[in-house]
């Protein structure tokens, strides 16, 4: 099993939002939004507790996370590197930008994560950014238009740095 | 005060909008200047390429960066003098001042959509209120019966922009004539064709005229409560929306007893999660509910059975972006604009191999050649144009040859495509039609729900053959296999995912089969993109020995020492033609079909 740091803290955090929200299973999705930006990805025990919160069979919440793309039931990077792989994106070689990123960080397949648990790599389907395209979307949300598999290693290089100073700095 | 715009749309906000901004408020505090101009943040102006922009006294000044903006306030608002180094040009290499007028891309559109996109800040409801925002509202509330609204989109022959077209009037009056205790209106925001940013630019550029929109629907079929549903992927159209409902509730646009009407009506967002199948309109209901977005069976038609059972109008936010601007300037004035069939206009995303990418809005029933290279400036690097892609996963190919034909919904569906949302892919001679084709059936692939055989069967399989013909392995049989199982899928189909999702293979095979035998027949890519069956090679004749392949290269598979001609081993080369990105010669190229052995100099 995965550790999850500051487990009670972020808990509360969920459950907040829950009580915002009256505990109105129809907001599910929401819901699973916000535990996922709390929480990364969405552990067994963090589904379980929606379930029991909202008062709906735990097989509800499984299968509307198994069900929908954005939702992530396995850990991922710290730092997410998201490749935008939409029909923009790839007619202008987004393909060769998301090879060269799994290359740089020694991956294999998108959504697999790094050793040091910093990185993963994922493809996204058009961010609305065709006109800038092939586009990645690194982190909290630093964007990068007109991308080449030649500007890649610089990235890396760029982000790596911002790693060493999370983990030196115990969290981010 | 005078105004100074700046485009904080998407693009131009990732391309560095906020620094050009913070620059412009430094350089006017530097000169005194703060309190004599207005800035105004406005939605996208448009040209995402070239942004960010920012407009003064009219002059469009385009790719800005911080020092281009202190020398734009330096000369052009100190000294008087247009800096004509930061303007925009046209395809001829002319360079245009009022560029919003003059300049090709901007010329030939028509705004009613986007009339506020690039003007107002979309953050500021007195901005919206200063177009007449909310004055069709009043005047529907205060003037017209629910049948006159209805009566009135009738006349107006707006039809819905979310991809199938139906009649917008026709559909309020279906749902109009329920009998309920309640109903529902849904903006659908989905957006899930991914090359189309239409949606996304008119949330995030003027969100109250979707909320307008909206409220002037519900009143018309008698909803109180309204959901948009939002993907995901947008989470500044998301915060955008957030805050214009906010304002609208506190100036008693929505909420309760509107304008001291008896009319009440109150919106909601909900997120999407990355599935595609959430854009079709059944899936989209049981997505808003927490569920999972699988689509069922029609009918019953959501204006019958739809949100928790009740009568529910589902429209796009182009179909809503429309109707206060149709009830304030009347259903004639709209049908000035499109064709019999189709009035009005339409927002397009352009993208991929054309010059000038961006959002366009023009009246429907203009051509291709029009949009592509009027408005588009046509294809970049001296390249060919292949095929123009519509209408996304759902839609099809259009080859060069077709280009003269207007863009309206019967026309495009008698080429094999559909409009679709508005997403226009531009192809060149690079693109193979094969690999297209593979690259949408993939998509539907991994967005089919798995609820339906033919759907969930029907495109893996196609999505196979697909692959062994990139790859040489396939065989004439196959092509035959392809035709009929597109055929099958159409056909039997659930939703309308399924039964759109063999378009872009019949459309390829209509258009390209030559290409499709000469994967299999000849064992090439003609547009030498399909890895399996190309080589890259240096001219040793071009090849100056500068060594800048041979770093960039993943697999180590070029050799060569300074100042000498370098070779590419074809064994360890995953052919990803980084190579051939940097290099500054012109010495790599591609060839079909692959080499056998190391070419050796
Ligand atoms: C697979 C699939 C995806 C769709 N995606 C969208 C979408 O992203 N946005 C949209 O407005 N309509 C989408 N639609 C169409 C909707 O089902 C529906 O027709 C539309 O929202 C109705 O609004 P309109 O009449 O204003 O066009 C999709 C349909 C299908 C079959
Ligand atoms: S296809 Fe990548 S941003 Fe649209």
């Amino acid at each position: 099993m995965v550790e999850i740091e500051n487990k009670e803290e972020k808990f509360r955090e969920l459950e907040k939002y829950i009580e915002e929200v009256n505990y109105d299973p129809s907001m599910l999705i929401n819901i699973l939004h916000k535990a996922q930006s709390i929480f990364l990805w969405l552990p067994q025990e963090v589904m379980e507790f929606i379930a029991e919160k909202l008062k709906i069979p735990k097989s509800r919440v499984r299968g509307v996370v198994t069900f929908y793309n954005f939702f992530s039931t396995k850990p991922v990077g710290r730092i997410q590197i998201k490749v935008c792989l939409g029909t923009a994106c790839y007619v202008k070689g987004g393909d060769k930008v998301m090879e060269r990123f799994l290359d740089e960080l020694g991956l294999k397949n998108p959504g697999d994560v790094t050793p040091d648990g910093m990185f993963s790599v994922h493809d996204v389907r058009c961010v609305g950014a065709c006109s800038m395209a092939p586009v990645v979307l690194i982190g909290e949300g630093d964007f990068y238009g007109r991308m080449s598999p030649d500007k890649v290693p610089r990235l890396v290089k760029k982000y790596k740095k911002m790693a060493e100073e999370i983990k030196a700095g115990g969290r981010s | 005060m005078k105004e100074i715009r700046v485009c904080a749309g998407g693009a131009c906000v990732a391309s560095g909008e906020l620094a050009v901004k913070g620059a412009l408020v430094k350089a006017l505090k530097d000169k005194g200047l703060l309190n004599e101009y207005k800035i105004v943040e406005t939605g996208c102006m448009g040209m995402c390429s070239r942004g960010p922009f920012m407009v003064v006294d009219d002059v469009v000044y385009a790719q800005l960066n911080q020092r281009a903006v202190n020398e734009i306030v330096e000369k052009h608002l100190v000294g008087g003098q247009i800096v004509e180094k930061y303007l925009m040009k046209t395809p001829e290499g002319k360079t245009v001042e009022r560029a919003f007028k003059e300049h090709s891309f901007y010329k030939n559109q028509v705004k009613i959509v986007t009339r506020n996109l690039g003007i107002i800040n979309p953050k500021s409801i007195d901005d919206y209120l200063e177009k007449d925002g909310y004055k069709a509202l009043e005047k529907v509330l205060k003037e017209m019966r629910p049948e006159e609204v209805i009566e009135e989109i009738k006349k107006s022959g707006l039809r819905g922009r979310g991809g199938a077209g139906f009649p917008t009037g026709l559909k309020w009056e279906f749902a109009a004539k329920q009998k309920s205790d309640m109903k529902y209106m849904v903006c659908n925001a989905d957006e899930g064709d991914p090359g189309a940013f239409m949606d996304r630019a008119v949330l995030e550029g003027d969100p109250h005229a979707v909320l307008e929109g909206m409220a002037i629907a519900a009143y018309a079929i008698g909803a109180k409560k309204g959901f948009i549903y939002v993907r995901a992927e947008y989470p500044m159209a998301i915060e955008r929306l957030r805050v214009a409902i906010k304002q609208a509730k506190e100036r008693g646009f929505l909420g309760e007893k509107i304008f001291g009407t008896d009319f009440s009506f109150d919106i909601e967002i909900r997120i999407g999660a990355g599935a595609f199948v959430c854009g079709e309109e059944t899936a989209l209901m049981a997505s808003i509910m927490g569920e999972r977005g699988q689509p069922r069976v029609r009918p019953p038609y959501p204006v019958q059975k739809g949100l928790w059972g009740k009568p529910t109008v589902i429209n796009n936010v182009e179909t809503l972006a429309n109707i206060a601007w149709i009830i304030r300037n009347g259903w004639q004035e709209f049908r000035k604009y499109g064709t019999e069939k189709s009035p009005g206009t339409k927002v397009f995303a352009l993208a991929g191999k054309v010059k000038n990418t961006g959002l366009v809005e023009v009246p429907l029933g203009i051509t291709l050649r029009e949009l592509i290279f009027d408005i588009g400036g046509g294809v970049p690097n001296g390249k060919k144009l292949k095929a123009v892609q519509t209408g996304g996963p759902s839609g099809g190919v259009i080859p060069a040859s077709k280009i003269d034909t207007p863009i309206d919904y019967e026309s495009l569906t008698a080429l094999g495509t559909i409009m679709g949302s508005g997403g226009v892919i531009v192809l060149d001679e690079d693109d193979c039609m094969v690999d297209v084709a593979k690259f949408f059936l993939e998509f539907t692939v991994n967005e089919s729900c798995g609820k339906c055989t033919p759907c969930r069967e029907g495109t893996r399989t196609m999505y196979e053959i697909l692959d062994r013909i990139t790859k040489g392995e396939g065989t004439m049989e196959d092509i035959e296999t392809l035709e009929e199982l597109a055929t099958v899928v159409k056909e039997t189909s659930l939703c309308g995912l399924g039964q759109t999702a063999p378009n872009p293979v019949l459309t390829t095979l209509r258009y390209f089969k030559d290409e499709y035998i000469a994967h299999v027949k000849e064992k090439i890519c003609p547009a030498k993109k399909c890895r399996d069956l190309i080589s890259y090679v240096i001219d040793p004749d071009k090849c100056t020995g500068c060594t800048a392949c041979k770093i960039v290269c993943p697999t180590n598979a070029i050799e060569g020492e300074l100042n000498k001609v370098h070779i590419i081993h074809q064994d360890p080369c995953i052919r990803c033609g980084s190579c051939m990105d940097v290099c500054r010669f012109d010495a790599i190229y591609k060839v079909t079909p692959p080499l056998k052995v190391d070419a050796k100099v």
